[in-house]
C-alpha cells in the first residue's frame, strides 16, 4: 500500500509541473487568453459544463433527471451511445463473418480480396459518401464508427480462429466432439485472446471515429461541442471539452480492461 | 460381456508412407499385431521408429497408407471415444476449469447433468483431484494436468486408454508416482492400454507386453511379455536382466537413427 501511494505520488509530479508552467505562462500574460485561458479557468469552465443549465426544481422531475441535464453529461451519454451502437453493429457482423472466414477456406477466398481493397480505406474517408446515403444526426455517425470498429475485430478473429493450437481440436475430436461442439466450445473460446485484443482496437477506433463524426453530422456530443466552441473563440471550453473526451476514453480502456481480465482468467499471460 | 482373451485391437499389414516435397519416409512398414482385452502394452523405440504414428493410427487421426485397423469390432476410420487419448502436451482445454475438462466428453455424449456430476466427482476423487475442480489448467502442475487428461478419458468409459508418452515431460518423482496410479486404476478398471514411451524402465514396470519398434522404416523388433508380478521392484535381478535386454534392442536403434541424423547433418 506504501509504495502505491509513492507510485501514485511520483506519477502526480510531471502533471503539477506542467500546470504550474502553463498557470504561470498564463499569469505572466504572455500569450492572449484566447489563444490558451489558465487552468483555472478552464477548470471553472469544466465544473460549468458539467453543472445543469437550471437550479434544482422538484416539480420538473426527479433529483436523478436533474443531475444529468448539465451539458457535460449529456454530451458524454451521447457519445457514448452512439459508441456503443456502432460498436455492436461493427463487432456483431464482423464477429460471425471473422469465424465463418477462419474456419473455411473457401469462404475466406470468397470474402479476402474484397476486404483487402476496403481495408486500407480510413473510416473518415466514408464521411461524404456518409452524409450522401444517411444525411444527418445519428445514422452516418453510427455507420462511421461501425465500419471504424468492423475491421479490426473482423481480422484478429480471423487470426484468432487460424491460431488455435491443433491439440485443442484433435482432443476435441478424439472426445467425440461433432462440427457445432467443436465450433462453440473449442475454436471459439480458443479465440478469445486475439478477438478480445481485436475489439480493444476496435473501441479506440470507434472513439477517434465519434469525435470525427460529431463534428461533422452531429449538433451534440463531446466532438460536436468542442467544435461548437471553437466557433465562439471559447477556448476554455473546448480545453476542458477535450479533458472530458480523455477522461471517457480512458474509462473505457479502464472498463475494457477489466473485460478482458474476467473472460480471460483462464489464459496463461495472465498470471500475477 | 466379452471374452476375457477375445482381441480388442487388431492391427493387419499396417503400412504408413508420409510424402514429402523431395522424398518418401516409410514410418510403418507391415506391422501385424493382436491386442486382447485388458492388456497393457508399450511401445518402445527411439524417437523416429513410427511408435507415436501407430498410436495416432490406432486414434483415428492419421489412417494408415494401406492395412486395417480394427478396435472394438469395428474398423478406424476416424477418432472416437471409444478410444480415448492422452497426450504428452496434456492438450486440457485452458479455459475449462478441471470439473468442465472432465465433464466435457459426457456432455457431447448427451449424458444428463445429474449423472455427468456424479461421475465427475468420482473421477476427481479417483485421482485425488478433489480440491482443485473449480481451478482452471494453468494453475495445476504437469502432474495435475496429466491427471486431469487421465480423468477425462476415463469419464468417456472406453475399453481402450491411448497414451502418447504422457509422463515424458514429469520429473522422476511425479512420473513413478503416476505410473502407480496408473496401474492401480487399470486394474481397477480393466483398461486395454497401449502407452508409448522411449523410456525402457518405463515400460518393464508397466507393461504385460513390450513391443520394440524398428527406427525407420518402423517395424515390430521385438514383441515381448513381462511376467514380473506387479508392483514390480526396478532394482532386482529379473528386471534389470529385462532392463538389459531391451536396452540392447534399443541401442541398435538408436544408432541407426544416430548414422541417419549425421548423413543428413553431411547434406546440409
Amino acid at each position: 500500500m506504501k509504495l502505491k501511494w509513492r507510485e501514485m505520488g511520483s506519477g502526480l509530479v510531471v502533471p503539477i509541473i506542467l500546470i504550474a508552467v502553463w498557470q504561470f505562462v498564463t499569469a505572466m500574460e504572455w500569450v492572449n487568453p484566447q489563444v490558451l485561458p489558465s487552468p483555472w479557468a478552464v477548470l471553472k469552465k469544466w465544473l460549468e459544463y458539467a453543472s445543469p443549465l437550471t437550479p434544482y426544481d422538484p416539480a420538473a422531475g426527479s433529483w436523478m433527471i436533474w443531475v444529468f441535464s448539465g451539458e457535460l453529461l449529456r454530451d458524454t451519454m451521447g457519445t457514448m451511445y452512439r459508441v456503443i451502437i456502432g460498436f455492436v453493429v461493427g463487432a456483431g457482423l464482423a464477429l460471425p463473418l471473422g469465424l465463418v472466414m477462419g474456419s473455411s477456406s473457401r469462404v475466406y477466398a470468397w470474402f479476402n480480396p474484397l476486404l483487402q481493397v476496403l481495408r486500407p480505406i480510413p473510416p473518415i474517408a466514408y464521411i461524404p459518401l456518409s452524409i450522401l446515403w444517411f444525411g444527418l444526426g445519428n445514422p452516418p455517425a453510427i455507420f462511421l464508427i461501425s465500419i471504424g470498429a468492423f475491421f479490426p475485430v473482423l481480422m484478429n478473429t480471423i487470426a484468432g480462429v487460424h491460431h488455435v493450437d491443433s491439440i485443442y481440436i484433435r482432443a476435441a475430436r478424439n472426445l467425440g466432439a461433432s462440427q457445432s461442439t467443436m465450433f462453440i466450445r473449442v475454436i471459439l473460446p480458443a479465440a478469445v485472446p486475439y478477438i478480445l485484443s481485436g475489439v480493444r482496437i476496435g473501441i479506440g477506433t470507434a472513439f477517434i471515429v465519434v469525435i470525427v463524426s460529431e463534428m461533422i453530422a452531429v449538433n451534440n456530443g463531446l466532438g460536436f461541442r468542442i467544435l461548437e466552441a471553437r466557433e465562439y473563440f471559447w477556448s476554455d471550453k473546448i480545453i476542458a471539452g477535450m479533458i472530458s473526451i480523455g477522461m471517457l476514453g480512458l474509462a473505457i480502456d479502464v472498463a475494457m480492461n477489466k473485460l478482458n481480465k474476467h473472460l480471460l482468467r483462464w489464459h496463461r499471460g495472465l498470471e500475477n | 460381456m466379452m471374452n476375457p482373451m477375445s482381441t480388442q485391437i487388431k492391427i493387419s499389414g499396417v503400412n504408413k508412407i508420409f510424402t514429402t516435397a523431395d522424398k518418401e519416409v516409410i514410418a510403418l512398414r507391415d506391422i501385424h499385431l493382436e491386442i486382447p482385452e485388458g492388456q497393457f502394452v508399450c511401445l518402445l523405440g527411439p524417437s523416429g521408429c513410427g511408435k507415436s504414428t501407430l498410436l495416432n493410427a490406432i486414434a483415428g487421426f492419421a489412417l494408415p497408407t494401406s492395412g486395417t485397423i480394427v478396435a472394438n469390432d469395428v474398423q478406424v476410420k476416424q477418432p472416437g471415444p471409444d478410444r480415448g487419448m492422452v497426450f504428452q502436451e496434456y492438450a486440457l482445454f485452458p479455459w475449462m476449469t478441471v470439473e468442465k475438462n472432465i465433464a466435457f466428453g459426457l456432455e457431447i455424449k448427451g449424458m444428463n447433468p445429474a449423472d455427468i456430476e456424479r461421475r465427475v466427482s468420482d473421477l476427481l476423487h479417483m485421482l485425488g483431484l478433489q480440491d482443485f475442480r473449480q481451478r482452471y489448467p494453468k494453475d495445476l502442475s504437469g502432474g495435475m494436468r496429466q491427471r486431469v487428461a487421465i480423468a477425462r478419458v476415463l469419464a468417456l468409459d472406453s475399453p481402450i486408454m491411448l497414451m502418447d508418452e504422457p509422463f515424458g515431460a514429469l520429473d522422476a518423482l511425479t512420473r513413478r508416482n503416476l505410473q502407480d496410479e496408473l496401474l492401480r486404476i487399470w486394474s481397477e478398471l480393466k483398461k486395454t492400454i497401449i502407452f508409448v514411451t522411449h523410456s525402457i524402465e518405463e515400460a518393464i514396470y508397466l507393461a504385460d507386453r513390450v513391443v520394440v519398434m524398428t527406427y525407420r522404416p518402423g517395424t515390430v523388433k521385438k514383441d515381448i511379455l513381462i511376467d514380473l508380478p506387479r508392483l514390480r521392484d526396478p532394482s532386482t535381478t529379473a528386471f534389470n536382466n529385462l532392463k538389459r535386454e531391451l536396452s540392447l534392442l534399443v541401442m541398435e536403434e538408436q544408432q541407426r537413427h544416430h548414422h541417419d541424423e549425421m548423413k543428413l547433418g553431411a547434406v546440409d
